[in-house]
């Protein structure tokens, strides 16, 4: 077929798709370079060992086998799931209860407390860190204090038994203004028919938070989750910070993303942490998967 | 939760993966070449007078990383002296930050600086990566007179390479609190016998004050008493041979020595250079500070409030009338292997640091301890007197402190690792009060175990 016979209406359209891969294009470009080929270089890497003595030579899979059977990863791995377990229904439940207490349009000074509540998603983690570390001072903290005060016995926030709860709590802090938002979001795109449907149908404000405003959540929901899964098993940024204050409890292992840049930086083994970053990657891809799965098939 | 921040971080790393991989294949390369330059027995050819002279006319541009605020005006010294040559100083970031972006920068094979500021600790990780350029050719073992034995020894090489010029020291003495300790009726402690009695002393008439506070975030005062108590713990023997002490005799006393203090309650473990740690301070909670000569300076700016009531001396000795120390801390200027001018780059590296003028300027601009004789035996320097420690002149307790450091403390090429297996082993059992002599036979173990996966062979 040549050229010519081609219909004009088939060559606009060529056309319009090429425009379309033009205005996609900064984006492949940038996803290209800065996600698919790191990616694909990091895997290239874990496929390989370099010794400061014997320099680099092609391992295989043998990264992958040591990771399988590190302890110190499957703990971090462990720990991290656990804090997914409790940290997350606490920090979604307190993100929709905002949202749903704003969007009734109740609240005195809406603006000013949703701002309030988003604000510490925006405090630059340094910012956090000293703040927080302040807090949790086992000597001159507030909280302590506080106990010394009424004659309690001052909690350790910083020790062992209480670190996760303690790294929970800054978490949940940090994000559930940014939870909040994609939520109140949500809830502002419901069309108001359904409200007034409902209302002819009965329904007082709280039927119709369950009723209507939930369920039209769940998409919402499901991102804001999904986000926390990967998140999660992401955690890194609160137990470096706390880090400093408790080396001792907080270990180079801790999380599994702490323990990569451990390996990477510290042991300079950027071959095993690439690997390590792969199988962490394919437990939150699992993860992530397995939660939509779930929630689909409970819509359904 | 952290997810964009984490995404950010995550394409940060990939993106460092990523440029350190564009350059895998001329890595190789240079390694090749150190070995067959440098990383042989055999000593490189002096460059002649002529060729550094004519070097040092020619138009050139270094560029310099440091973490010194300020250094520009030592670095115009040197410009004014050599008008051909200028200097472009980049704060690449504190020690840490600094060496990972040098190690992307060399991996890349492009991007590194000429000259870059190294602690001591970590000179032989890039020298056996073969990333610095041997100083000798450049005629700087005729410095070695200039600067005091224990930091040139630290950045000699063991054939003898000189791979960076030393900038500051930090030989360790104890800050102590005047006022609490006259309260108490104590006296300086000359020995750790002492130091022990007044830690028990002082804890028992007031529960809310320690003699000292010691650190588990951290293994540099560790590393520092281990050096005063004479403990050679990291040792060069050949190219892939190293031994590793840190669980001996010397060292098991030390852990019991501290652990035991920390078991009774006398000393407290507080992590350092934490908000908690400033507070506690300005509020005398502890009645010391074990710390380098850089300290007393740094203490006069963040416990203001205490001004005046703080003395120095000596480190407590093992063995009473004795005079040993450790040291804590301190950097180099050191010269990147990749430099395009390597004469400029080591004549700047050196004249920055033994400059009289410049070498000055840097006690009294960036306040470093001198590695350099003539500064620690020049009046000017030593017989300051300052009102934060009641008028002493703290610069002369350090100047003879420095001269007590023993000489032939050496480092491996992965302090990183040992410094970060120390919190989790040594550290950890002195915080959870455990026992101390199984955390050193645990660092002791892992050292080793991380050693040999990078192909040393390890004796004890």
């Amino acid at each position: 077929m040549s050229v010519m016979t081609v219909p004009p209406s088939r060559r606009a359209s060529a056309r319009r798709d090429r425009a379309g891969y033009l205005f996609v294009a900064p984006f492949l470009i940038m996803f290209v370079a800065m996600l698919v080929a790191p990616l694909a270089y990091a895997g290239y890497l874990s496929l390989f060992r370099e010794q400061l003595i014997g320099g680099v030579r092609f391992a295989g899979l043998d990264n992958y086998i040591q990771a399988l059977s590190d302890e110190r990863l499957l703990d971090g791995v462990l720990r991290v799931s656990r804090f997914f377990l409790v940290q997350v229904p606490i920090m979604l439940v307190l993100a929709l209860l905002f949202a749903l207490a704003l969007d009734s349009g109740a609240m005195l000074l809406s603006r000013v407390i949703r701002l309030g509540i988003f604000v510490p998603y925006a405090v630059p983690g340094v910012i956090a860190a000293l703040m927080w570390s302040y807090l949790y001072g086992p000597q001159f903290g507030p909280i302590t204090q506080l106990a010394e005060a009424l004659g309690l016995p001052a909690p350790n926030l910083l020790s062992s038994d209480l670190m996760l709860g303690s790294v929970a709590n800054i978490v949940t802090w940090e994000f559930t203004g940014y939870n909040m938002i994609i939520l109140y979001a949500a809830l502002r795109a419901i069309p108001t028919e359904l409200y007034e449907a409902a209302a002819v149908d009965g329904a007082g404000a709280w039927r119709i938070a369950w009723s209507v405003k939930i369920p039209a959540l769940r998409p919402a929901l499901l991102m804001a989750l999904i986000f926390s899964v990967i998140g999660s098993f992401q955690l890194f940024n609160e137990p470096a910070l706390l880090q400093r204050l408790a080396p001792n409890v907080i270990d180079s292992a801790y999380t599994p993303n702490l323990y990569t840049y451990s390996l990477a930086f510290v042991s300079q083994d950027i071959n095993y942490a690439a690997a390590v970053s792969f199988l962490l990657g394919l437990v939150i891809v699992v993860v992530s998967y397995t939660v939509q799965l779930a929630v689909a098939r409970r819509r359904r | 939760m952290t997810l964009p921040r984490m995404r950010w971080l995550a394409v940060g790393a990939a993106a460092a993966l990523f440029l350190a991989g564009c350059a895998g294949g001329t890595t190789g390369g240079t390694t090749g070449g150190t070995t067959g330059g440098t990383g042989g027995e055999g000593k490189p050819a002096a460059i002649s007078q002529a060729d550094i002279h004519k070097a040092m006319k020619t138009p050139t541009e270094l560029t310099f990383w440091t973490w010194l605020p300020d250094i520009d005006k030592e670095v115009a010294l040197f410009e004014k002296k050599y008008p051909a040559i200028s200097v472009k100083v980049i704060n690449a970031g504190n020690s840490q930050a600094e060496y990972t972006k040098l190690r992307t920068a060399l991996k890349a094979g492009s991007g590194a600086p000429d000259v870059v500021q190294i602690e001591y600790q970590h000179i032989p990780g890039f020298a056996i990566t073969g990333s610095l350029l041997d100083l000798r050719p450049y005629g700087a073992e005729a410095l070695k007179d200039r600067f005091v034995d224990w930091a040139w020894g630290q950045v000699s090489g063991r054939n003898g390479e000189v791979w960076a010029i030393p900038q500051d020291t930090g030989p360790m003495g104890m800050l102590y609190r005047k006022d609490i300790f006259d309260k108490h009726g104590i006296e300086p402690p000359k020995t750790w016998d002492e130091f022990a009695a007044a830690a028990r002393k002082l804890h028992a008439a007031d529960p809310g004050v320690y003699l000292t506070n010691f650190p588990t975030n951290h293994n540099s005062i560790w590393t520092g008493l281990m050096w005063q108590a004479g403990v050679k713990p990291f040792q060069m023997k050949g190219a892939d041979q190293i031994s590793v002490d840190v669980a001996g005799e010397t060292s098991k006393k030390l852990a019991s020595y501290w652990s035991g203090l920390v078991k009774e309650g006398v000393v407290s473990t507080d992590a350092d250079f934490s908000d908690q740690w400033f507070q506690a301070l300005n509020k005398g909670r502890y009645a010391t500070w074990l710390t380098a000569a850089w300290g007393p300076l740094f203490l006069s700016t963040s416990a203001k409030e205490t001004r005046g009531k703080w003395r120095v001396a000596p480190l407590p000795q093992w063995t009473a009338g004795e005079q040993k120390s450790g040291n804590w801390g301190g950097s180099t200027s050191a010269v990147v292997k990749t430099t395009k001018n390597p004469i400029a780059a080591a004549k700047f590296a050196e004249f920055l640091n033994s400059d009289p003028e410049s070498a000055r300027m840097l006690t009294t601009l960036q306040f470093l301890y001198p590695p350099t004789k003539a500064l620690l035996s020049d009046p000017a320097f030593v017989e300051q007197k300052s009102d934060f420690y009641g008028g002493q002149q703290v610069n002369k307790v350090f100047a003879d402190i420095s001269g007590t450091v023993p000489t032939d403390f050496a480092w491996l090429p992965f302090m990183d690792q040992i410094n970060n297996d120390w919190n989790e082993t040594v550290g950890k059992s002195l915080a959870d009060k455990t026992d101390p002599a199984a955390g050193l036979d645990q660092w002791q173990q892992t050292i080793t175990t991380y050693a040999e996966k990078q192909g040393f062979k390890v004796a004890r």
